[in-house]
């Protein structure tokens, strides 16, 4: 930027980190975003629609705290309407040729791309992430799942799931607020490909990408009925889980509620995969390449916000190495930019909503009361917003809550290791297995660590890498079933030789 | 002037496609292409020996920045050629309809065909390693993982024969060679290499580096067998290798072949009773791959 205008009036400007230069603000504009519309209703049968109920939701942009728009509270009769148009579409598109569903799927991933600007920006003001990711990371990837799952749409035959493998029916799809679109992607792609049909709900608090990934499917020339959208809290997403006509149901969020899900589904015919939580390990032996390493911790951790599933929230590093490692660290900390999503310099955004930024704040209040010694770099929050400085705490034993629990914010808990035996011991000494990084030089080492890490995902000298072409997805009680690659499609596939 | 005064149309000079320009033959030659019925379509350039040559110069010259792409990439710009040939349709309709002795209705589901074909293959590109490649249980403490590479250079004989063989058959050849990474150069069908010569123009407009697709009107038994016996040609598909005898005959190119070990990918049994249509399946995709195979060993 050539000036800086003083008088730029941005919701918040990026914190200043402590003995840095200032940096001129490099706003995205707003209005990229394109008009957002003060209501939405459901996007059922190829339509948008009205409630058949008056509870309306509000959705809060919350790096500011003001209401973006109203949406409709999803009711039974709303679902129950959803799952028709989804089961009426449902015989004309399972039927098409797999070569004309696959043309649909492509012209998505390319209208994604034509409109990802506008989806980024809606996406940063809706969730709160920092345009740098929804503009580098997710619309990216957005359009890439669709373009994958686009190409074997045409190609079942050939995926190993036996001859001619057919599609289960109506799919409800739930999902998270961390990563709206992009979660939206992984649930639909595979499932159209695979020539189901579907009903998803997206999340209360990020509802807005969705309702306008509903116009996307209208520029495509979708059927009516592939693609229903119907909005709501958790009341919405249990009626479209339990309701008798879904015959699939896909979820990511946390393992309560998937949990609660497979419980309410037990002893039905309905095929389920989950997506859940996670407390990754990111290991840290003495011989790794330090700098690299660092950018590894934090990228696992601060990215998102730490609103990431698979985050590398635990920090296993090799006695060793510790106070090394630990300084590095927390001098890359401190030139973390907090602030406005907008601004493309903010490397983490706002914290999600209110309810999370206060689950976060207690479960950071529990590592100081068990004994943890908490660490913060000096930055200045932003007034209005929900806001939660980088943080990293020391000195934690696998009985802290800050060791167990999924904080799913920028809270990192950093515990050592001597031995790499000791480290896998540790590494999954938890209930979830959703992902782990490793760190070193010695290529041995990284598989004879990953054939122990009872983990979906292994990242080595990496972290926090997905690609369509990538299966991803837990052990234990972080899921099951895999999404992207090849191994995605299985969820959405009747691959039972006997089951007619 | 009236309006109704006839209007001259303006032809089009057919050249060769090589390195991603659009040259004459060296030769300054030309020869009649003719439709079925023997009328005069245009004149197309009579490429040599010498052009063949240059065009492999040129498609090794492409081989690292193409197989070097990542297969998404490779997928959209297949996917691009796609885009490109649907907006060109009517004209490909008209070539094929000439080149095949066809109507427009039965050509144009044959240009329907080839654009569709872009399609498939274009899915192919991020899928084949993950059919093709994968983990191996060997048995002791190691990692063990087969991939495959493309082949590098591969010489192409178009279909001359077969009922779709102008463009769906050009496609069926040259996009499963160019998906996993490889570069061609074509021997495009000499009695109807219009359609191929046009599609020239459409790959050079659907970011498709120049050089992976190189082709050459002309005498197949002039270009077959430069191929067939270059050095630097890795493999060789026959599809378009009708002659019964001769220099141009599979049997004398697959034999020329052999002196640098190219791949082979042999004509039909029948090439006359090709369908170009039918459901391409993987055999040409799995053609032109090398299958690498990483060991690497696992301990503390």
């Amino acid at each position: 930027m050539a000036k800086t205008d003083k008088k730029t009036a941005q919701p918040v400007q990026p914190a200043k980190p402590s003995g840095l230069f200032e940096y001129a603000p490099a706003p995205e504009s707003p209005a990229a975003a394109g008009e957002i519309a003060t209501s939405y209703g459901h996007f059922i049968g190829g339509r948008f629609v009205d409630s058949s109920g008056s509870e309306a939701l509000k959705t809060v942009n919350p790096a500011t705290e003001q209401v973006l728009a109203e949406f409709a509270q999803g009711t039974e009769e709303d679902v129950d309407r959803a799952v028709a148009a989804a089961r009426k579409a449902f015989a004309g598109w399972s039927s098409l040729p797999g070569s004309e569903r696959a043309k649909y799927l492509f012209r998505i991933a390319r209208i994604v791309q034509e409109r990802s600007r506008e989806l980024a920006v809606l996406e940063s003001i809706d969730n709160g992430k920092p345009i740098r990711e929804t503009r580098d990371v997710d619309l990216p990837l957005v359009a890439a799942h669709f373009f994958y799952y686009a190409g074997w749409a045409d190609k079942l035959d050939f995926a190993g799931f036996g001859p001619n493998p057919r599609p289960l029916g109506v799919a409800a799809q739930v999902i998270p607020w961390n990563f709206p679109l992009l979660m939206l992607a992984w649930k639909v792609a595979p499932a159209l490909a695979t020539g189901n049909t579907v009903v998803l709900k997206p999340a209360e608090t990020t509802p807005l990408t969705a309702l306008r990934f509903a116009e996307i499917c209208r520029q495509a020339g979708l059927p009516d009925g592939v693609v229903n959208i119907v909005t709501g809290d958790g009341r919405t997403g249990a009626a479209l889980t339990a309701h008798p006509d879904v015959n699939k149901v896909a979820f990511t969020g946390s393992t309560p509620v998937g949990r609660a899900i497979a419980k309410q589904i037990a002893g039905t015919r309905k095929k389920l995969s989950l997506e859940l939580g996670g407390k990754a390990a990111n290991i840290v032996f003495d011989d790794a390449p330090l700098d690299q390493a660092v950018e590894g911790i934090v990228n696992g951790i601060f990215f998102n916000q730490g609103h990431v599933c698979c985050a590398g929230s635990r920090l296993l590093v090799q006695e060793s190495i510790q106070d090394e490692l630990l300084d590095a660290l927390k001098r890359r900390m401190g030139t973390l930019r907090v602030g406005d999503p907008l601004d493309k310099n903010t490397d983490i955004g706002a914290i999600n909503s209110a309810a999370q930024l206060a689950r976060i704040t207690e479960l950071a209040a529990a590592g100081e009361q068990e004994g943890a010694e908490r660490w913060a770099p000096e930055c200045e929050l932003p007034g209005a917003g929900y806001w939660f400085r980088p943080t990293l705490f020391t000195g934690v034993s696998q009985a802290h809550r800050i060791a167990r629990e999924e904080i799913f914010g920028p809270v990192l808990s950093v515990l050592t290791f001597r031995t790499p035996a000791e480290a896998v011991e540790k590494a999954n000494n938890t209930p979830f297995g959703l992902s782990a990084g490793i760190w070193t030089e010695k290529g041995s080492r990284i598989l004879w660590m990953a054939n122990r890490l009872r983990a979906g995902v292994v990242w080595a000298n990496t972290f926090n890498k997905f690609d369509p072409t990538s299966p991803f997805g837990g052990y234990k009680e972080s899921g099951y079933g895999r999404e992207g690659g090849r191994h995605g499609l299985e969820p959405y596939l009747n691959v039972e030789a006997l089951d007619v | 002037m009236s309006e109704t005064a006839m209007r001259i149309e303006v032809f089009k000079t057919y050249k060769l496609y090589v390195g991603g320009k659009f040259p004459r033959s060296e030769s300054g030659r030309v020869y009649e292409v003719t439709d079925t019925k023997d009328q005069w379509l245009a004149n197309a350039p009579l490429g040599t020996r010498k052009d063949t040559r240059d065009a492999v110069l040129a498609a090794r010259a492409a081989v690292k920045g193409w197989s070097g792409t990542t297969a998404y990439n490779r997928g959209q710009v297949l996917y691009r050629v796609a885009e490109m040939l649907q907006g060109r349709r009517e004209q490909f309709t008209a070539e094929v309809a000439a080149a095949e002795g066809l109507g427009a209705k039965k050509a144009a589901a044959l240009v329907d065909a080839a654009i569709d074909r872009w399609v498939w293959y274009a899915g192919w590109t991020d899928k084949v390693a993950q059919i093709a490649g994968g983990a191996n249980p060997v048995a002791g403490p190691f990692f063990n993982l087969s991939t495959p590479e493309p082949t590098g250079v591969v010489g192409v004989v178009a279909p001359r024969t077969g009922h779709g063989f102008s463009l769906l058959g050009l496609v069926s050849v040259v996009a499963p060679a160019i998906a996993t990474g490889n570069t061609v150069v074509v021997a495009a069908a000499e009695q109807a290499p219009l359609p191929a010569l046009s599609l020239g123009e459409v790959l050079a407009t659907s970011d498709v580096p120049g050089g992976v697709v190189n082709l050459i009107s002309g005498r197949t038994a002039d270009i077959a067998p430069t191929l067939a016996s270059h050095q630097d040609v890795n493999a060789l598909d026959l599809a378009g290798a009708i002659d019964l005898e001769g220099p141009g005959a599979a049997a004398a190119l697959e034999a020329s072949a052999a002196d640098t070990l190219k791949r082979v990918v042999r004509p039909a049994a029948d090439p006359s009773a090709v369908d170009w249509t039918a459901s391409p399946g993987t055999g040409r995709l799995l053609s032109f791959l090398e299958t690498k195979t990483v060991w690497h060993p696992m301990g503390i």
